[in-house]
Formats: structure tokens, C-alpha cells, sequence
């Protein structure tokens, strides 16, 4: 095992210098320079040229390419032009707050859709089976910033029971309660989609296993359905969901994005958005990155996870 | 089946849980007294009035920190504040000023000469020892200076390198705050988190992504504040920051999008609003193709339904342009310069006497940026407008900074015609920059169009050196006469910033300079 693990990790290292090269080729290349994006009005060719050289940009592609690299790898990623501070320092801020929020969706949009998605299999076009498509066919089809919106105007503005944005109050006590209540909505609006998906997919991987041979031997052996349904056919179709849950956390992730623009969510996903616009150029290759290196390690652990519970899968 | 059993009581302990969670979010959060919770745009940069150039950015600064002048309540004239009195040379070329005795900065080091010489010796002297807590993007407000004297604590004089008539506007802008030097020397580049002024409010605390909070200063010398704490926070989704005001989140809301303001009908909110020192305008490329017969320049202006635009578009929150030089310069503005009335038979005349029936046109739009308003729409209503009157508009669509790196360089063999729109503090920069023929892209200026006409370069000249304002002003005004019938531009509005505030606050105005200015503000 410690073999596989350690193989897996070996490959993500083209992979994360792969990246590192297309972000910051994408944003020497896309049109539009950070000193225009600061002087707005003011880009005359001599005050760019000026800021350019303040801000290091004068240089050559390749070496600045090399020079970024290898402060990166000793842990200095920039300090960011917009925002007058390390990168590293509001990545790491912005990713906790991102954590926060994907991490409650992914626990919500996995426990109830693999719950539906069992539900609905056992009870095959059965009423509860119908009922649990029609709601799940509902919430994939809701994009999750107008779901978010609507949320926000009658919960929060007709009906006020939770706050319409942020993550923590602007006064008062921080803790686990009151960050609950900024969490609530956004969390929810975020798992919707990705609850749906979870669900339909894990039907279909239920129905195929209830279809195998060992679970008409267990049936007929006398095993308790409930035992025979969360036990014995649960298990076997874990090894099909588990990928779908990993590709799921990548989406909730991304997905982020449009829940914290309309949350004001401090998360990364929106750290993003507004350093693109400003052509915040560090901040948006330091931030793809680290959060690349996360998803690689993400799917690293998915991918253990398998092999875990299903050894074929090293060979 | 008693496996359903589980479901169900999954779905209690669901619902249970969703009640509770209800009941923790029951409290509506009612904002204190005397806290003012500003809604901003976005994330400021930094607090150091020096490093930033964004108005998200000058509406936190303006209440931290002062400058040697200001601008007088409701204009753009500029009036004494850290400076009480000064004296400009006969030549026009060195100020003098006598300053305020007594102002200490937030940190408690005294305000005197030695600080002013600081400040604009940190921005301008590349060898300064704390040069490299920049960059200064916008130092070159000041680069008509030559050297700042200490000539003893209470008085210090700049040398300009020539005459500059808009030195003690800029002196008013931000970029003219003065910093306190005591905590530039203690905190390096990080003072743009640790900021010290001598303004009304002083900094309390930085929670990125979250709120900017600042203090009243008890000791400031215009007079406390009525305010105890004002926060800033960031709300970069204008229909989230529309939805916290509606759910009493927060106090002010500034920039509120055209589609909203009809939220904030009734006795609950104040809607403000200030026409400011904003142009929006098309640049016509004078050079080449149609638009270099000045008769189908004004056939555009004339073509184009700038009543519609303002009124229905911008569902009123800007006023038809005139010229290039906006109304808020009340001293510099021409009030006898009237709108191009909206013409379609005069512009059909006038390009059947060019020979520009069916001309081809390609217009760049941008699909959004610092003052541009609603670009994309304003951009479709003109388009066709102009379609009416026979001219064949493409539209060519970019994002902004994309938009200025196509634009900025020049039309010339690339389009027709492109938005443009400037804020600025003093009538002689927008026209400075971007009417004359020194300043055509290639000598490193903003005429994207290369308009050229040899009587608005004298008096633009002549405007930028003359010390007596009447003067100024009449060159001004004669200078927008004759870029009005040359209409190297389609003049087409003249936006009027808004805001919001709700029935709890009272003694807040707009500024026509577009800062926010809190310290006569009260909530109850």
C-alpha cells in the first residue's frame, strides 16, 4: 500500500509543474496588464512603464517564470499587488473560509444523496422512489446562485431568519452558533446540485448491485432486508460511489465560486474572481496552485480510498 | 419493509435539526447607535492614501487622514485644512504654505513641515529611504514638483518645475493626504494595514474580506465626530448588498444599481444623489474613415437619443452632457453650452452632405468598468440609434482592461468609435490628457480619437499655467465652445452617484468630488 501511495504522489509532481506553467502562461497572456488594471484612467505608456518596473514585470517571461518557481518551492509565494499583502497569508485565510463552507456541503450533499439514492433503489418505481426523482431532478436543474438569491430574499430579507452575507457577524461573540447561522444558507444552496447528482448516481450503482447473485443468496438465506440493503449491497456499491463523491467534492468546490459572490462568502473562490479582474497576476497563480496541489491530494485520497476497499483497482 | 424505519427517523432528526437551526437565526440583527455600517463596493487595496487608486478606497481615506486643502462642502473649490493660509509666487511656480499648530497624528508624533516634506518626498525622491513602501501609481499628480523646503515647523514651500494651475486641487485629492511619518518608519511597506492620519476617525481594526472599523478621533481639530465607530464593509455583488440594506444589515449603501433605487421608495430610506466631475462619451476616430468629416461627427451627436439614454437606460441616475468638461466644475463649466438636441432628420442632412449614407462602422463596447455605468446596454441603444439614421454599427465587445489596452493605444486601424468615461478632480485633466494634440497615443496620451485643432491646444496651455481662477475658468469655457461644435466626442452623459441611507441616519450629503465624508453623520 505505503508503495501505491507513494507512486501516486510521484505522479502528481508533473502534474502540479504542468499547472504552475499553463497559469502563469494564461496570465501573461491574456490581454491586459496589472499596471493598467491600477491606474485605470491614468495608463499613460510612461506611468506603466514606471510600475511595471516597480512592480518587477519588466523582466522576461522565462525569468520571471523561473524566479516565481523557485520562491514558491522555498515557500515565498508574492506579495499580492491588490491587496498589499503575502499571498500566502490570504490564501490560506480564504481557503479555511472556503473549507468551511465546501466541507458542510460535501457532508450534506453526501449523506442525503447517497441516503435518496439508497432509498430510491430499494424502493424502485415505488412511490418514494418517484418522489425523491422528482425533487432530485428539481434541485440539478436550479442554478445554485439563483437558488442562492431566492434564498436570500425571503429568508433573510422577507422572513430574517438568517443573515444575508458574511461568515461572521460584524459585532458580537464568535462562535460555533452564529457561525452556523451565516453558514446555513450558503451551505445549503451549495449541496443542492451536487445532493442530486450524488443521488441519481448512487441509485443507479445500488440497482445494479441489488441485480447481483450474493444479495439473492443473502435474502435467501433469511438476512433482514434493512441488513441486506445498507449492509451487504451499500458496501459492494461504495466502491462505484466513492469516485462519484470524489469528482462531487471538485464540483462543490468550483461551485463555490458563485455561492460566495452572492454570500460574500471570505472564501478563495471569490479571492479568485476579484484578482482576475484586477490582474492581481501573483495572487491568481499562487491561488490556482495551492488549490490545485489540494485537489490533487484530494483525488490521491479517493484513489487510496478505492484501493482500500477494493484491491483489484492497484493492479 | 422496516428498513424505511431508519428514513424516518433520519428525517426527524433532519427536520429537528433544521427547526433548531431555524430558531438560532430567529434574532434579526439590529445595528447599534452611533455605528454607521457602510456598504462598500469591494475589498479596499490598502489605507495608505499614497498607494491606491480606486474611490472604493478614498471613501475609507477621506476619514482617516487630511490634506494641506480640501474641497469646500457641496464643490469642487478648495478651501484651508491642514493648512490654514498660502501664498503663490508671482510666476506661479512656488507655494507657500503656513500650517494648522497643534495637529498631532493618531499616533501622537506631531504634525509640522518635516511630515509634509516626508510625504511627498517618500512618493516623488526615488532615492527616499522609504521610497520602496510603494509603488505611488498616481504620483505623477505631483510631478510638476520640484522640491519641498521646510522653511521652519509651521511653514513649507514646493517648488514647481513650471506653473501648474491644478496643484492645490490635486493637493485635495488623496493622493495629497498626509501620512504620518512616525508610523511609515515603524511599519515599512505594511502601513497600508497600520495606517495613522490626522482625520476624524482613527483606525481600529482590519478584518480582510470582512470589515474595516474605524474610531472617532475625540481630539480631531475640525471637531468630533457624532459618530463612535464606523464600519466599512466590502459587498462586492451589488444585488447581496441591495438585499443587506433591505434587511437592515447595513446603514449606507453607496453606488446603488439603477434597478434597485426602486427598492428604496418610502420613509424607511433617503436616496442621495450627486452629479460629480464624470464625462461619459464615444471617441470618434478623427484620422481615418467617416468620422474624420467633422459633419459626421456631429451627425452622431445628433443622431443618438441621449434623453433616452439617461432617462431609460440609467433609469434617470445621469444627466445629458454638454460638452467635455462636466457641470460639477461650476466655476469652469460654460452654462451657456446646450445638449446636441436628439436630431435624426438634421443627422440624416448632415451625412447626406458627407457622402456617408450606409457608412460601415465598428464600435468598441466594454462589458464593464470604473464608470462606464451599463455599458453594454448604452451601447445597443446607440448602436441603434445610429442604425436609424443609416449608418451600419458593428459591435465589438471586450473586457475592461482588454477594453483600454485596444483603446488606450489609439483607434487608428482598429474602429470607429469607443466608450470612454473619466472621473477626475480638476477640469484640466481630462481635456489635458485627451483632447489636445500633444497628447495623442504616440507622445504617450489618452486622444484615442487624434482630434487635433491647434485653438484648443493654446488654451489648454494657457489654462494649465494661470494662477487667477477667473482667468482659468474663461479659458475653460471658450475651450468647450469650440470642442463642442468640433465634436471630436459624442457628449453623451454625466452621471450622478448615488447612495442610500436608511431613517436612522441623519446629516449625510453626497460629495460632488464623489469621496464620502462621515464625520457630521449621526444614527440614533
Amino acid at each position: 500500500m505505503t508503495g501505491y501511495i507513494l507512486k501516486r504522489l510521484l505522479s502528481a509532481i508533473p502534474v502540479l509543474l504542468g499547472i504552475s506553467v499553463i497559469v502563469f502562461l494564461i496570465m501573461a497572456m491574456i490581454p491586459g496588464d496589472p499596471a493598467t488594471a491600477i491606474l485605470g484612467s491614468y495608463a499613460t505608456p510612461e506611468n506603466v512603464e514606471k510600475l511595471n518596473r516597480d512592480l518587477g514585470l519588466d523582466q522576461g517571461l522565462v525569468p520571471r517564470y523561473f524566479i516565481w518557481l523557485g520562491n514558491m518551492l522555498q515557500g515565498d509565494f508574492g506579495r499580492s499587488f491588490a491587496l498589499n499583502r503575502p499571498v500566502l497569508d490570504e490564501v490560506l485565510d480564504r481557503f479555511g473560509a472556503t473549507l468551511i463552507l465546501a466541507g458542510t456541503s460535501f457532508v450534506m450533499c453526501s449523506i442525503l444523496g447517497i441516503a435518496a439514492g439508497v432509498i430510491s433503489a430499494a424502493r424502485q418505481y415505488g412511490f418514494a422512489d418517484k418522489a425523491i426523482t422528482f425533487v432530485v431532478l428539481l434541485g440539478i436543474s436550479i442554478p445554485s446562485f439563483f437558488l442562492g438569491m431566492m434564498m436570500i430574499l425571503i429568508f433573510a430579507v422577507q422572513l430574517r431568519w438568517f443573515p444575508v452575507s458574511g461568515m461572521w457577524p460584524i459585532y458580537g461573540d464568535r462562535n460555533l452558533w452564529v457561525l452556523m447561522d451565516h453558514l446555513a444558507m450558503p451551505a445549503i444552496a451549495l449541496a443542492v446540485v451536487a445532493t442530486g447528482v450524488i443521488a441519481r448516481l448512487a441509485r443507479s450503482a445500488m440497482l445494479e448491485v441489488l441485480r447481483q447473485d450474493f444479495i439473492r443468496t443473502a435474502r435467501a438465506k433469511g438476512v433482514h432486508e434493512r441488513r441486506v440493503i445498507w449492509r451487504h449491497a451499500l458496501r459492494a456499491a461504495m466502491v462505484s460511489i466513492i469516485p462519484i463523491l470524489g469528482i462531487q467534492a471538485g464540483f462543490v468546490l468550483s461551485g463555490a465560486v458563485y455561492i460566495e459572490m452572492v454570500f460574500q462568502w471570505p472564501g478563495v473562490g471569490r479571492m479568485l474572481v476579484d484578482a482576475i479582474l484586477k490582474r492581481d497576476i501573483l495572487l491568481v497563480q499562487g491561488g490556482v496552485v495551492f488549490i490545485a496541489a489540494c485537489y490533487v491530494m484530494f483525488n490521491i485520497m479517493v484513489d487510496v480510498a478505492q484501493a482500500l476497499l477494493d484491491p483489484r483497482i492497484k493492479t | 419493509m422496516t428498513f424505511m424505519n431508519l428514513p424516518r427517523r433520519a428525517l426527524l432528526a433532519a427536520t429537528a435539526a433544521t427547526a433548531l437551526a431555524l430558531s438560532v437565526g430567529g434574532a434579526a440583527a439590529q445595528t447599534p447607535e452611533n455605528v454607521l455600517i457602510v456598504g462598500q463596493i469591494a475589498e479596499p487595496q490598502a489605507l495608505d492614501p499614497a498607494a491606491v487608486t480606486a474611490v472604493n478606497d478614498f471613501r475609507i481615506l477621506m476619514n482617516m487622514y487630511d490634506g494641506l486643502v480640501r474641497y469646500k462642502d457641496g464643490t469642487l473649490e478648495v478651501e484651508p485644512a491642514l493648512a490654514t493660509d498660502w501664498t503663490i509666487s508671482e510666476d506661479g511656480t512656488v507655494y507657500t504654505f503656513t500650517l494648522r499648530e497643534g495637529v498631532t497624528f493618531h499616533d501622537g508624533s506631531a504634525f509640522d513641515a518635516e511630515a509634509v516634506k516626508f510625504n511627498f518626498d517618500r512618493m516623488l525622491d526615488e532615492a527616499h529611504p522609504y521610497h520602496d513602501t510603494g509603488p505611488f501609481p498616481l504620483a505623477f499628480f505631483f510631478s510638476a514638483v520640484e522640491n519641498v523646503e521646510v522653511i521652519d515647523a509651521q511653514n513649507v514651500a514646493f517648488t514647481l518645475n513650471s506653473p501648474y494651475a491644478p496643484f492645490l486641487s490635486n493637493l485635495a485629492y488623496p493622493t495629497g493626504l498626509i501620512v504620518s511619518p512616525a508610523a511609515v518608519m515603524e511599519h515599512g511597506a505594511d502601513f497600508g494595514r497600520n495606517p495613522s492620519g490626522t482625520g476624524a476617525f482613527t483606525f481600529g481594526e482590519w478584518r480582510s474580506n470582512e470589515a474595516v472599523v474605524v474610531q472617532a478621533n475625540p481630539d480631531y481639530w475640525d471637531g468630533a465626530p457624532a459618530l463612535e465607530t464606523v464600519v466599512f464593509r466590502p459587498i462586492t455583488d451589488a444585488n447581496t448588498r441591495t438585499a443587506e440594506m433591505l434587511a437592515g444589515g447595513i446603514d449606507l449603501m453607496v453606488e446603488v444599481p439603477p434597478v434597485a433605487l426602486s427598492e428604496f421608495q418610502g420613509d424607511s430610506y433617503t436616496v442621495h444623489e450627486q452629479a460629480g466631475p464624470h464625462v461619459w462619451f464615444l471617441i470618434l476616430n478623427a484620422k481615418e474613415g467617416p468620422f474624420a468629416d467633422v459633419r459626421v461627427r456631429q451627425a452622431a451627436n445628433y443622431a443618438i437619443n441621449k434623453e433616452a439614454i439617461v432617462n431609460d437606460v440609467l433609469e434617470g441616475t445621469a444627466e445629458v452632457a454638454a460638452g467635455p468638461t462636466p457641470p460639477a466644475f461650476a466655476w469652469a463649466y460654460n452654462p451657456d453650452l446646450e445638449p446636441y438636441p436628439y436630431d435624426p432628420d438634421r443627422a440624416r442632412a448632415l451625412l447626406a452632405e458627407a457622402g456617408a449614407e450606409g457608412a460601415e462602422l465598428t464600435f468598441y463596447v466594454t462589458e464593464g468598468g470604473s464608470g462606464m455605468l451599463d455599458p453594454v446596454a448604452m451601447g445597443t441603444a446607440i448602436q441603434a440609434d445610429l442604425e436609424a439614421v443609416g449608418l451600419d454599427v458593428t459591435i465589438e465587445t471586450y473586457e475592461w482592461n482588454t477594453f483600454l489596452g485596444n483603446v488606450n493605444p489609439g483607434l487608428e486601424g482598429k474602429a470607429d468609435m469607443a466608450q470612454m468615461a473619466w472621473m477626475t478632480n480638476d477640469p484640466d485633466t481630462l481635456p489635458f490628457l485627451a483632447l489636445r494634440t500633444e497628447a495623442w497615443p504616440d507622445k504617450g496620451g489618452f486622444n484615442s480619437g487624434y482630434y487635433s485643432n491647434p485653438e484648443v491646444d493654446v488654451l489648454l496651455d494657457a489654462a494649465r499655467v494661470e494662477t487667477d481662477q477667473s482667468e482659468r475658468a474663461r479659458l475653460y469655457q471658450e475651450m468647450q465652445v469650440i470642442v463642442q461644435e468640433d465634436a471630436p466626442w459624442v457628449f453623451v452623459a454625466n452621471w450622478k452617484q448615488n447612495a442610500v441611507t436608511s431613517d436612522r441616519v441623519g446629516g449625510f450629503s453626497l460629495q460632488p468630488s464623489f469621496f464620502l465624508l462621515l464625520d457630521d453623520v449621526t444614527k440614533n
